[in-house]
């Protein structure tokens, strides 16, 4: 059955590619406004790029995260499929834990992979480049396993998105803070272990719980329905 | 050696905002049954059937399942997908592998042979309904929960579902069938929801 | 033995009614109980206590703010583990329990963050400040209001109840991921702020007029949760028998 969810999965995210380039996309062109509009807040810090670019590029993948999770079970669920995963499935939880490793792929594996692209923009130095790319590569997964379960209680909502933005932004923080932080470590030459540690425990935490809150969430949505 | 019922249901009666929906009720289906569930709109026949595939958690009473294949309003095809790509994810579900030749083989006998290839949002929703009845032969799900089964059926669509219900009658599966036009199927049996007891508050 | 008694009761916790007759006597004991120590507190952190060395008087707030804050974070625990006891046990009880604290715990958190403005602008001239307090303080409204916002949003009673206790679990289980990564982003990225509540360090007099503010806080609400609770209760079980009979034996004393 795995293989069978994931070529599904291949086969859609081939078909609907605007799913996944609009987010990016987003975050390309927001991250190039900010320079453009602020182009003296990003070089002329003292540390120079490095006191407010981190930030700026946590927030705007934060945001682009928010903008790709709110579909994220919505097609499914209206289509009927999401319910006959549930109802056939041996195993359901399979099918959340391989929409949310799409879901990751198709967003934050690409934003990681866009890193250096993202990090030329903004102003930072070679050296941060590397270590901008992990920072993301550590952080998004937690980003879209605890974005699934807030997506996993509102996809039956009309205006979901904004209820989904105030239950997963809080949740957001702690993976903000370090992957800032990281990346600023690196910018001024401080060590990185720390951040990654604990950016990698953030995710294998989120790993570890958010699959089942999101198989319950989707639960409750069905009935719902 | 005593058949096995599919479906066991003892005292069931389905909740919604801790209202009771109809009086309990208690059945047991063999193979070979048809059960036709009749009701006026509201009476809670989608979701009984909704119950007794998993999905609706709020009733009191039990019930006891074998794996079902349920077809609700929503038909659970993805519309960018090909009908082939969707029947073979269908069946996934249910982990096993379908031959080519073989769904081609079902999607012929629903009538959307030339479909095959086509993503199905491109299709009218009788032809997706044929899918979903194609899905319905490549199942191994011996109970089957179908709800509304007759909409957007045209004639032969209508002749074609009683003839696959049938036929799975026949087989030794057995089928639940929400309606509000009956199906002639021979020995078929009625279930009627009493719904005095939610009018009655 | 133990076990078996500890077991009805655990199911007696269940039943509303039973609850309802329970608490009839505590809504009145936590009532007094707060008017008693929060006066007390007041007067004994505004009067008497020594004012501190470097703040002066200014930090008197910290009788206001320091248990506002713990019982916000009381109160949103609270209402993860109401949520695992009414996913895991099915209590309807649980959910009565959620939507109780819930009003009262975006109160408490808005009084929490305005008396720790209120407390910074003479500590560090500005009315806010980004460090670690203030934003663990402001995330905490956050979770307060997904919740609100989730609840708001859902009609159906039970669906409401499963996915308030859902969010509240979640939101309880990374609490302390959330103020453990503000504290460490805080120590990197501002000074030392002003010591709040550490306790050792602290003279005797200066923490036990705390102590009893916060005990006068955690009693206002527990009477005020209680209350909202009782009267919830005798909305969903207005068609009771035991309803009545309580309302009409009111109403006749």
């Amino acid at each position: 059955m795995i293989r069978v969810a994931l070529v599904r999965e291949w086969q859609v995210l081939l078909r609907a590619k605007g799913a996944v380039i609009n987010p990016l996309a987003f975050l390309l062109l927001t991250t190039t406004l900010f320079v453009i509009a602020a182009p003296d807040a990003i070089t002329s810090g003292t540390d120079g790029p490095a006191e407010v670019a981190p930030g700026i590029l946590w927030t705007l993948v934060l945001l682009t995260q928010l903008l790709a999770l709110d579909g994220m079970y919505r097609r499914d669920f209206d289509s009927g499929v999401l319910e006959q995963s549930l109802v056939s499935a041996q195993v359901p939880f399979v099918t959340v834990l391989i929409r949310i490793f799409m879901q990751w792929l198709s967003t934050g594996f690409i934003m990681a992979m866009l890193a250096p692209i993202l990090g030329w923009i903004l102003g930072l130095s070679t050296q941060a480049l590397p270590a901008t790319a992990l920072a993301l590569l550590l952080g998004t997964p937690a980003l879209s396993l605890l974005g699934s379960v807030g997506a996993s209680v509102t996809v039956g909502f009309n205006r979901g998105g904004v209820i989904l933005a105030l239950l997963v932004l809080p949740l957001f923080l702690p993976t903000l803070v370090f992957g800032a932080d990281m990346v600023m470590a690196a910018q001024v030459g401080r060590s990185v272990m720390p951040q990654v540690y604990a950016l990698s425990l953030i995710s294998l935490v989120a790993l570890a719980l958010a699959p089942f809150a999101a198989l319950a969430g989707l639960k409750i949505s069905l009935e719902m329905q | 050696m005593t058949v096995q019922p599919l479906l066991d249901v003892n005292a069931l009666s389905c909740e919604r905002g801790g209202r009771r929906l109809f009086s309990p009720i208690s059945l047991s289906v063999f193979p070979g049954d048809y059960v036709e569930l009749v009701g006026a709109n509201g009476s809670g026949k989608s979701t009984l059937l909704r119950t007794l595939a998993g999905l609706h958690s709020q009733f009191a009473g039990e019930y006891r399942s074998k794996d079902a294949l349920y077809q609700g309003h929503r038909l659970g095809l993805d519309g960018l997908l090909t009908p082939l790509e969707n029947l073979a994810w269908l069946a996934g579900l249910e982990d096993h592998t379908l031959d080519h030749d073989i769904t081609l083989n079902a999607l012929d006998r629903a009538g959307v042979l030339t479909k095959a290839y086509s993503p199905c949002s491109a299709m009218s929703a009788g032809q997706q309904r044929r899918v979903a009845m194609a899905r319905w032969l490549l199942s191994s799900r011996k109970l089957w929960l179908l709800d509304e089964p007759l909409t957007a059926l045209d004639a032969s669509a209508q002749d074609l579902l009683r003839y696959v219900i049938a036929e799975h009658c026949a087989t030794g599966g057995a089928v639940i069938c929400a309606t509000h036009h009956a199906i002639a199927i021979d020995g078929k049996s009625e279930l009627r929801l009493d719904t005095s007891i939610a009018e009655g508050r | 033995m133990l076990g078996a008694s500890l077991k009805r009761l655990w199911h007696k916790l269940g039943s509303p009614r039973w609850f309802f007759s329970l608490t009839t006597p505590w809504v009145t004991f936590f009532g007094w109980s707060a008017a008693a120590l929060l006066l007390w507190g007041t007067i004994w952190g505004l009067a008497y206590a020594p004012a501190d060395y470097q703040q002066g008087n200014s930090f008197r707030i910290m009788y206001v703010h320091v248990p506002a804050a713990m019982l916000a974070q009381s109160l949103y625990i609270g209402m993860g583990v109401a949520g695992f006891i009414g996913l895991v046990w099915r209590m309807k009880l649980t959910d009565v329990a959620i939507s109780a604290c819930l009003p009262l715990g975006m109160v408490i958190t808005a009084l929490a963050l305005f008396s720790g403005s209120v407390w910074g602008r003479p500590t560090w001239g500005s009315w806010w400040e980004w460090d670690g307090r203030t934003v663990s303080t402001l995330v905490l409204f956050f979770l307060f209001v997904g919740i609100y916002a989730l609840r708001e949003a859902i009609a159906e009673a039970e669906l409401r109840a499963r996915a308030s206790a859902l969010i509240a679990m979640v939101g309880t289980v990374n609490i302390p991921i959330i103020k453990y990564s503000v504290e460490w982003w805080n120590t990197l990225h501002q000074p030392a702020s002003f010591g709040l509540t550490q306790k050792p360090a602290m003279p005797s007099e200066m923490w036990l007029p705390l102590l009893v503010m916060v005990l006068g806080f955690y009693c206002f609400a527990g009477m005020i949760v209680l209350l909202r609770m009782r009267s919830e209760i005798l909305q969903r079980e207005m068609s009771a028998r035991w309803v009545s009979d309580w309302i009409s034996g009111r109403e006749s004393s």
